[in-house]
């Protein structure tokens, strides 16, 4: 009881700057920010945030999970679902994911038309390429993939980001991201569909010593932070992008 | 030895600058192949279209030509394709060796490696579930692991080079225009050979084939009939404004801000550049550096005997050699990374350190070359055109 003083001077002291910063990022996710930016704005986010009911559809493979008990609870969707509703006040958010290993995006694409009926999203996260890259998959059939991804979310009503290949430096002598990243980058731009850029975060974060992805383990903690970060940041690209001020062809509020 | 009308086709001087591009062509593979290597922020593949591979499959045609088109004027047509064939068998063969060092890698990160986050990458290890599969595959030149894709294109290009020289002895133009013919095909019909476990070549012969050939058509004649274009002040300067267009666009890709100054149609005109089928954008940002090399380097450029050319020369005529040890070297140099630092000293360490033994190595060559030529042969062994010193 002695030391509830201190801790209300505290309070006091940190109440304006809390107040400030809110929602504030960890400063590990934080260095990254600054990546997490959209060129494009995103329409029905926008309306679905003005009626206060924000419904968002993960799609991916084995990146956009992971593994344990607690792997749905933390891997990026569900830390995406908590950062935007503490961004989102007074707004029902829900994430609903179909994440299953071992996917191309043109498998993925198969699954759309059901995963988007059933969710009614006004969101579609698409994370791709890596399975694509793997695989050797031809690269027009690929860009074709995701352009009828594209197009089949926005007839759905849903707005797209495409999320690209995570930062795995042991295995980049293994597998060829290269032509996948960029055309991935090329169809975002001549579709105007946001791309969050997860590769060039964990780059920077390898870079700046944030995170070391070359450790080997099996424990989950940096794993589970990593996600966390990644969550955070796309709720920044989200919010951002779906910003009025945007300038959105729906010409909103 | 008979005199042939065509005879004096073929040049006998070796052009030095042959040399010295590939060798510093197999550098900047080299150097492009280490993953997230620093010091690859200096080679070409960053300030525009075109990178050290065009470079390399244009030298290899022109001495390809060079040296088999000699063959075939004086020992004819069936000995010369029995040489270029025994080319190809060897390549094939350094081609296999890399693999096994591919095999030897991905099962050490296999067995090592394991992080939650990576489940997904880790999808590379069923390579290794399916041995019988994947290796059966690499043999036949459809699985191609990273950055392995350059030897089968040039086995490809060699296995169908033998009557494409003998055409090019005889009508140097309809062979040029019959490579273009194929590219303008492949191009229009989609060609290419399929790869194991899905897709295509990386890099598509039926394409490439016309880089080759072109570099084959100069080597016969073609360069000292373009000569006097090659001089002209207006061809240096449009291919200096070419890549200083390549050069802008080339920013944009690093700082995107750029892009918007890109207007809209110039980016659907050029996108995507496609590296497979060899994109026509690529073609001419090599020629252009091509234009503007030939005009600042002549044939009789002084420096090109000083010694501070001499590692890169070296390098270059020993290339199948310096090729596959870069390969086997931008390997290594990832594990260092992995394991010991991955800090920008240690990039700047491992890229000239791996450069340094490709010039070891290549000298180390040319020595044992020498030897075998000047020493006592064995008494059964007879002069014959194998394993003779083709290069």
């Amino acid at each position: 009881m002695r030391r509830l003083p201190l801790l209300l001077a505290l309070m006091v002291l940190a109440g304006p700057a809390v107040a400030e910063q809110r929602p504030e990022h960890p400063a590990e996710c934080r260095v990254a920010a600054h990546l997490a930016e959209s060129s494009f704005p995103l329409p029905q986010v926008a309306r679905a945030i003005a009626a206060k009911k924000l419904a968002v559809l993960v799609i991916g493979a084995g990146s956009s999970r992971l593994p344990g008990p607690g792997g749905a609870k933390n891997a990026y969707p569900a830390r995406l679902q908590t950062a935007l509703a503490e961004k989102l006040p007074g707004v029902a958010v829900t994430v609903a994911t179909d994440v299953k290993m071992r996917r191309t995006a043109a498998q993925m694409v198969e699954a759309m038309p059901v995963d988007l009926a059933a969710t009614k999203p006004a969101l579609l996260v698409w994370q791709t390429g890596t399975v694509d890259a793997m695989q050797g998959v031809d690269q027009d059939q690929f860009a074709q993939a995701l352009d009828k991804g594209i197009n089949i979310a926005r007839s759905a009503g849903a707005d797209v980001v495409l999320i690209n290949a995570q930062y795995s430096p042991r295995t980049e002598s293994m597998i060829a991201l290269g032509n996948y990243a960029e055309n991935l980058r090329w169809i975002a731009v001549q579709q105007e569909v946001p791309l969050y850029d997860r590769f060039g975060i964990m780059k920077l974060w390898a870079d700046l010593g944030t995170f070391d992805f070359y450790s080997a383990t099996k424990k989950l903690d940096m794993a589970e932070r990593v996600h966390d970060c990644i969550g955070r940041l796309l709720s920044d690209l989200v919010v951002q992008a779906a910003k009025p001020e945007n300038p959105s062809p729906a010409g909103l509020r | 030895m008979k005199e042939k009308p065509f005879m004096a086709a073929v040049s006998t001087q070796r052009d030095l600058r042959l040399d010295l591009f590939r060798g510093l062509a197999l550098w900047l593979i080299f150097l492009d192949h280490i993953p997230s290597n620093a010091v690859s922020w200096i080679t070409i593949r960053n300030y525009g279209f075109s990178d050290a591979t065009e470079i390399f499959v244009f030298i290899s045609g022109y001495t390809a030509a060079f040296v088999y088109g000699r063959a075939m004027e004086e020992h004819g047509f069936i000995v010369a394709s029995a040489r270029v064939l025994k080319r190809a068998w060897q390549i094939y063969v350094a081609h296999v060796f890399l693999f096994a060092i591919y095999l030897a890698e991905i099962a050490y990160v296999a067995h090592s490696f394991d992080n939650p986050l990576y489940t997904e990458e880790m999808g590379v290890r069923d390579f290794l579930a399916s041995p019988d599969v994947t290796i059966i595959q690499a043999l036949l030149l459809k699985f191609k692991p990273v950055n392995m894709d350059v030897l089968p294109l040039y086995i490809a290009l060699l296995v169908g080079f033998a009557p494409v020289l003998w055409l090019l002895l005889r009508a140097p133009s309809l062979a040029l225009i019959a490579s273009a013919v194929l590219y303008a095909l492949m191009w229009t019909f989609d060609w290419n050979i399929p790869a194991y476990p899905s897709g295509n070549w990386v890099f598509n012969p039926l394409a490439w084939q016309l880089l080759f050939v072109f570099g084959a058509w100069c080597a016969l004649g073609g360069a000292q009939n373009l000569s006097r274009f090659l001089n002209s002040r207006v061809l240096v300067a449009a291919a200096a404004v070419y890549l200083a267009f390549a050069f802008g666009i080339a920013m944009t890709w690093y700082f995107p801000r750029f892009g918007a100054l890109v207007p809209k149609f110039v980016g659907e005109l050029i996108y995507p550049i496609d590296k497979t089928n060899l994109d026509v954008l690529r073609i001419l940002h090599f020629l252009s550096l091509a234009v503007i090399t030939i005009y600042f380097v002549p044939v009789d450029w002084r420096y090109l005997r000083s010694r501070v050319f001499k590692p890169a020369i070296v390098c270059g005529q020993h290339s199948l050699e310096v090729f596959c040890l870069g390969v086997f070297l931008s390997f290594a140099g990832h594990f260092v990374f992995m394991e010991v630092s991955n800090r920008l000293p240690m990039h700047v360490l491992v890229s000239v350190a791996g450069i340094a033994i490709m010039v070891g190595t290549a000298k180390l060559l040319s020595w044992y070359k020498n030897v075998e030529r000047k020493g006592p042969r064995p008494p059964a062994a007879k002069p014959g055109y194998a394993g003779s010193d083709v290069r």
